[in-house]
């Protein structure tokens, strides 16, 4: 039975990729410790509830104008001088308390209108205001949407408008059902970009490094089995991923407690896919060149525009409309939502059937037109 | 009828511009180790790979034992061994693991593996990483790879380039060992001519894609007027040598070696000139050796250029 395994060429090349895999330190970290971090850094940073500090520069009056002003008042009356000011910092505090919202708190700096300007371009503030003819003015960029938040909260305090501290308003109902947090948005497009990188990189990359180093050359020009090679490759990834996502699942689990209310044969299902998908787009991307870094170059182009409008991080509904129905369309966007669906919806098979479908199909079609031009030499 | 092990016959091959291969043809007969000399660029690689079917000849034909590599190709790579001229296994790989696997496509179990490990001499180093064999520990695994299917035919792309003399020594003696024990062919490709000249019985000299001369080293070297060559240094040499008439040879002179050499027909008429000549131009001989043509001589005057070139 041993001797049988030892001359059977599936389990050498399984075997000696697999073993290439885990000897190698870096493949450790970056598939498995690496989007941990990355869920427990994200998570964490996205669901405590922290006190939001906004910064404003105020233009100090040079006009020797001694009318009392809102700004004047606001500074005598409501705001505290911060106790140990640096000579850069800001030393004029107002917090706004808020027990459902969290906290606000404004820190002003008085200064000059270069100095403003520096600081706004430098990202240190996002609203300065000014004191014209007595009247309170607000400068911002209206397209940043935190520098407008700024403008409605601060300008309800100015004007003595402001919500007063509500210990709890009865129209806001906190969501934190499982299912609705952010990081249940997160965890399953960190599993379906896992999978897409780890199928890019790993086989793609794989393929181009053995054939620059002339060792798929060397290998062809013995009985192997082609098809052998390259279901041995893809074997030794699907379990990898198998793995690597199973770590973070049980992770996020654990610290976050994430579960999966769909079906889970479902989710094995479009995982399944999702791989295949990506493995058959990794053999046509790596199907030619012997030149890693042209090969970097190509693995790029099909994994960046993935990862940015495939909603991994963030949802992809702010982008326009004509923009969506194609997104919608990519590997990486059917993978990562039908994954969240299963997560998060409660979704089975009925609704996985047809992202199933067409993953399989794209897998297949990339797989045989790489096949097609496959490089062996 | 018995076919020669490798039969070649009027092949040429061309990349883009290049001509590399024009219109070779051989014949190996089974057990013969023949050479490849030619310096670099001379097309050895190239009419090598078309040799194992890895490149096709734009024309012509190659037969193994009889056999094309489009018909049989899979019984053709059960029956060849060869080792690349730049092949880099799996670096996490152990030497024994990447014996296993390479078995494993021709269907051999553990006992060759333990044979090939012992036979290249690496058994030292079997549970070691490929990535930290030194050059020529990697350029054996090469070779025991290349012998793990007892071939019939063996082809060897430049085995011992870029490895110092003692690693090149011990590719050597285990070709030397595996020529007296099997029946095995071997081609080998090489610009070394004492590689040649050690281990194989047929030489073939190829330059610029064409063969220039072929036969056994005695064949190649031996000349019916007895011409030999005579190398010597000078205590003061000289920035150029003076012109001798009287030899009716050329002096080849190297001012930076302080070497000089020539060849004569005759010892016993020319060698009493030359020390006339040395003597009438004020030149004191340090060293003087008289030998026999070697192989880089023969291309050198059929081309002009040295193999090391």
């Amino acid at each position: 039975m041993n001797n049988y395994f030892q001359k059977s060429q599936l389990y050498q090349l399984t075997r000696a990729h697999f073993m290439e895999l885990i000897r190698e330190p870096g493949v450790l970290f970056w598939g498995i410790v690496f989007p941990i971090l990355m869920s427990l850094g994200l998570g964490v940073a996205f669901t405590q509830k922290t006190d939001v500090v906004r910064k404003v520069a105020v233009i100090e009056n040079t006009k020797g104008d001694k009318s009392f002003s809102n700004l004047d008042s606001l500074f005598s009356f409501r705001a505290q001088k911060v106790n140990t000011p640096s000579p850069d910092s800001f030393s004029y505090s107002i917090t706004l308390p808020d027990e459902q919202l969290g906290n606000t708190t404004f820190l002003f700096r008085k200064t000059n209108w270069d100095e403003a300007m520096l600081m706004l371009k430098r990202g240190k503030i996002n609203l300065i205001l000014e004191e014209n003819n007595g009247k309170t003015e607000y400068h911002f960029d209206p397209l940043n949407p935190d520098a407008q938040l700024s403008y409605i909260k601060l300008s309800g305090v100015l004007e003595n408008k402001e919500i007063q501290p509500v210990k709890s308003r009865p129209v806001i109902k906190a969501l934190t059902l499982t299912g609705t947090r952010y990081i249940d948005f997160l965890v399953p497009g960190l599993i379906a970009m896992g999978v897409m990188m780890s199928c890019m990189w790993g086989i793609s990359y794989g393929i181009i490094e053995r054939r620059s180093k002339k060792l798929l050359r060397r290998m062809v020009a013995t009985p192997m089995k082609k098809s052998y090679f390259l279901l041995s490759l893809i074997a030794v990834r699907f379990l990898m991923n198998f793995i690597e996502s199973g770590l973070l699942l049980l992770f996020a689990w654990m610290v976050f407690g994430i579960n999966i209310q769909g079906n889970l044969m479902a989710l094995i299902a479009i995982f399944m896919a999702g791989n295949f998908a990506f493995a058959g787009i990794a053999i046509f991307a790596s199907s030619y060149t012997a030149n890693t870094e042209v090969g970097n170059g190509l693995i790029n182009v099909v994994v960046m525009p993935m990862m940015v409008l495939s909603g991994v991080f963030f949802s992809y509904h702010n982008f326009p409309d004509w923009a969506i129905t194609w997104i919608q369309k990519l590997p990486l966007t059917m993978l990562a939502d039908g994954v969240r669906s299963i997560f998060n919806e409660g979704a089975g098979f009925a609704e996985m059937y047809l992202p199933v479908a067409i993953l399989t199909t794209v897998g297949l079609i990339f797989f045989s037109l790489g096949l097609k031009f496959f490089r062996w030499h | 009828m018995i076919h020669p092990v490798i039969e070649v016959r009027n092949v040429h091959k061309s990349f883009k511009s290049v001509h590399a291969v024009k219109g070779i043809s051989l014949k190996i007969d089974s057990g013969t180790f023949v050479a490849l000399l030619g310096p670099n660029g001379a097309g050895k690689t190239t009419l090598v790979e078309m040799i194992e079917g890895i490149q096709k000849p734009d024309e012509g034909e190659i037969l193994i034992l009889g056999k094309t590599w489009k018909d049989h190709e899979h019984e053709l790579r059960r029956m060849i061994g060869l080792s690349l001229q730049e092949t880099r296994f799996i670096d996490k790989l152990r030497v024994t693991e990447t014996l296993s696997l390479f078995a494993s496509f021709f269907g051999i179990g553990t006992e060759r593996v333990e044979e090939i490990t012992h036979l290249v001499g690496l058994e030292e180093k079997k549970r070691a990483f490929v990535v930290n064999l030194s050059g020529g520990q990697r350029q054996r695994l090469a070779l025991g790879i290349s012998l793990l299917n007892r071939p019939k035919v063996l082809l060897l792309d430049e085995p011992t380039t870029g490895l110092d003399p003692n690693a090149r020594r011990e590719i050597w003696d285990i070709l030397l060992k595996l020529k007296q024990q099997s029946g095995t062919s071997m081609i080998l490709t090489t610009h070394y001519m004492e590689e040649a000249e050690q281990l194989c019985d047929y030489i073939i000299i190829i330059d610029k894609g064409e063969i220039l001369k072929e036969g056994t080293i005695d064949q190649m070297l031996s000349t019916e007027d007895g011409e030999k060559y005579i190398e010597f240094t000078l205590n003061n040499p000289p920035k150029s040598l003076p012109s001798v008439t009287e030899l009716k040879t050329t002096i080849e002179w190297n001012q930076a070696e302080n070497k000089g050499k020539f060849s004569i027909t005759h010892i016993d008429g020319y060698l009493p000139l030359f020390f006339n000549y040395l003597e009438k131009n004020g030149l004191h001989l340090k060293d003087l050796e008289i030998r026999r043509p070697t192989l880089d001589d023969l291309f050198t005057k059929l081309t002009g250029r040295h193999l090391d070139e």
